[in-house]
């Protein structure tokens, strides 16, 4: 018997990093993305686009088997529903960091040059929020006290990201550079989604750092 | 042999209620919390709980013998049938009841009866051991809460390993719990029927030698064990998720401590080690093994900075010193009275 809850343990915990890595590597490419994006990098951008699509189809395969697995095999009842919270939750970090690129292939909007730094900096901070969330998730299977630590990171990126879209968002509406009222809604709206990345990677940490609390012993 | 049963069914009664009730103490949240399925945890429990008995019963059993030594097989009945059914009013109330504290009474009740002297020293020895065993228990709990927090936390152990390392734990200490349960407190269903024992020792093969008193909790243990089977799934959901909330960690944490206490009231082993080395023995008594699991849950919380401890419980259990034998000794009384006057059975010798 405790052969049989090892081996399937054991797959299971590489699943779960299986399935970190794939949260983890959503977010570079989706800042890989932007970057390419702004700076017109073109091909570079459909690439991003086409990986990220399929990281997102993986993803999901790998939670439902994961979700499959801790269900029939009744592994970790106590926790179970939170571990399957958090993977739900994480979930939605690839889920938008697909969106965005996808909007952005779509859209085309159209990048003045002087937000374009401001651009890739949001990207930048909203992808190092999911790095640091992803973390936090990995410190919660295995060591519980470090969570509030990347918790914190989390919550200070996000912050940061705050800060920068506003002030995209103020130099889009100020500077005279852009004449259409429409073409700064479109700049709002992007720096919306793009900040939406550490938004939803807040949240997560959120409920990392209540599930943290129930897990000590 | 009728009769004879007959008169142990009051004892066999008392198992069945102890292993409805006591059998949640140690299996009850890893039932609760579906780290075990119910099955596997009640045949483990019933097997270590026999084991525990026949191998190491005697020692706390002869404690009961010493207080009260009940030489008629029809006293033996009334005073195990006093002991149940103040368990079952006990358990009705929501007392945390022990099942030691009822047949103390209800042995007490039958040297009043039979104007036997009640040995204050066995008796001071028996009372002060069920104030110390909660209290003991607190303190495995606290060394083994800092302890396994410690492996825990420097480990880094993956939180799925963990939990397969849990359910094997559980069903070990599970196991070590059942038979300090069987050691323990077998003399409580089957101790008042030593001096009046019907049963004569056999030997099967030569090999096996069953004594008349492990003959005894044998049945006593079986008893329990069918109590276990046919009542204490109910009770293990309670305890599991009613009362006390517990992870299946501290689960695990408390399971071994209460049974470490359990289990140091009743080794013989122990107590001839402690002699040898010229130190003071531990007695062996029948301790309770529903307020272990209380002082085990208190000393968690004690750990954790003594948040939540519930003194509404503690003040249940220390009511529960005082009014369970003295109910149970009140019964005992008058119901050896009716049988003796009433139905015409001797009582006493």
């Amino acid at each position: 018997m405790p052969n049989i809850f090892n081996s399937r343990s054991k797959q299971l915990e590489g699943e779960i990093e299986n399935y970190l890595d794939r949260v983890t590597t959503s977010g570079l490419i989706f800042y890989e993305g932007v970057k390419a994006y702004v700076r017109g990098n073109k091909t570079k951008f459909e690439k991003n686009f086409k990986d990220i699509t399929a990281l997102e189809s993986e993803a999901d395969e790998i939670r439902r088997n994961i979700k499959h697995t801790l269900y029939t095999f009744m592994l970790i009842p106590e926790s179970r529903g939170d571990v399957l919270g958090l993977l739900e939750t994480l979930d939605d970090i690839v889920d938008i960091c697909e969106k965005v690129i996808e909007q952005f292939s779509i859209e085309t909007p159209d990048i003045p040059d002087f937000l374009k730094n401001d651009f890739i900096e949001l990207a930048e901070l909203s992808s190092k929020a999911v790095d640091e969330v992803v973390k936090g998730a990995r410190a919660f299977f295995r060591e519980i006290s470090m969570v509030s630590n990347y918790v914190n990171k989390v919550h200070f990126y996000e912050q940061e990201a705050d800060d920068t879209e506003e002030n995209l968002k103020r130099m889009a509406f100020h500077r005279k550079d852009i004449t259409s009222f429409s073409h700064k809604v479109h700049m709002r709206y992007f720096a919306e989604k793009i900040a939406a990345v550490s938004d939803v990677s807040e949240q997560v940490a959120e409920r990392l750092a209540v599930y943290a609390i129930k897990r000590r012993i | 042999m009728l009769k004879i049963l007959f008169f142990l069914s009051s004892g066999l009664f008392l198992g069945w209620s102890l292993g409805a009730n006591d059998a949640a103490n140690i299996f009850g949240t890893a039932v609760a919390t579906k780290m075990l399925k119910f099955y596997t945890a009640a045949i483990i429990c019933s097997i270590f709980i026999v084991f525990g008995a026949v191998v190491s019963g005697a020692g706390a059993s002869h404690t009961i013998g010493q207080l009260g030594s009940i030489n008629q097989l029809g006293g033996a009945f009334i005073v195990a049938l006093a002991a149940a059914v103040t368990v079952l009013w006990m358990t009705k109330a929501g007392l945390p009841v022990s099942t030691s504290q009822a047949i103390v009474g209800a042995i007490i009740g039958w040297n009043f009866y039979s104007k036997t002297p009640t040995s204050i020293s066995v008796l001071s020895k028996i009372v002060g051991t069920w104030v110390f065993s909660p209290i003991l228990a607190a303190i495995f709990a606290i060394i083994l809460f800092y302890f396994v927090k410690k492996i825990i936390d420097s480990s880094k152990i993956h939180l799925l390993r963990l939990d397969s390392y849990t359910r094997i734990g559980l069903i070990i200490v599970g196991a070590f719990g059942a038979y300090s349960l069987g050691a323990n407190n077998i003399g409580n269903v089957m101790g008042v029927f030593i001096s009046s024992s019907p049963f004569k020792d056999i030997s099967f093969a030569g090999i096996i030698r069953l004594s008349s008193v492990q003959q005894l909790f044998l049945l006593g243990s079986i008893a329990i064990g069918v109590g276990v089977f046919l009542y204490s799934k109910r009770v293990m959901m309670t305890v599991g998720s009613g009362i006390f909330k517990l992870s299946p960690v501290t689960a695990l944490i408390v399971v071994l401590a209460s049974s470490l206490s359990l289990f140091i009231f009743a080794s013989q082993s122990l107590h001839d080690f402690l002699v040898f080395l010229r130190l003071p023995p531990i007695p062996l008594v029948p301790v309770s093994s529903s307020q272990a699991v209380v002082g085990a849950v208190m000393g968690i919380s004690l750990a954790k900075g003594g948040r939540n401890i519930n003194f509404k419980k503690l003040g249940q259990i220390s009511i529960g010193w005082i009014a369970t034998p003295v109910a149970s000794a009140l019964l005992a009384y008058i119901a050896l009275f009716f049988m003796q006057n009433v139905f015409m059975q001797n009582v006493i010798n």
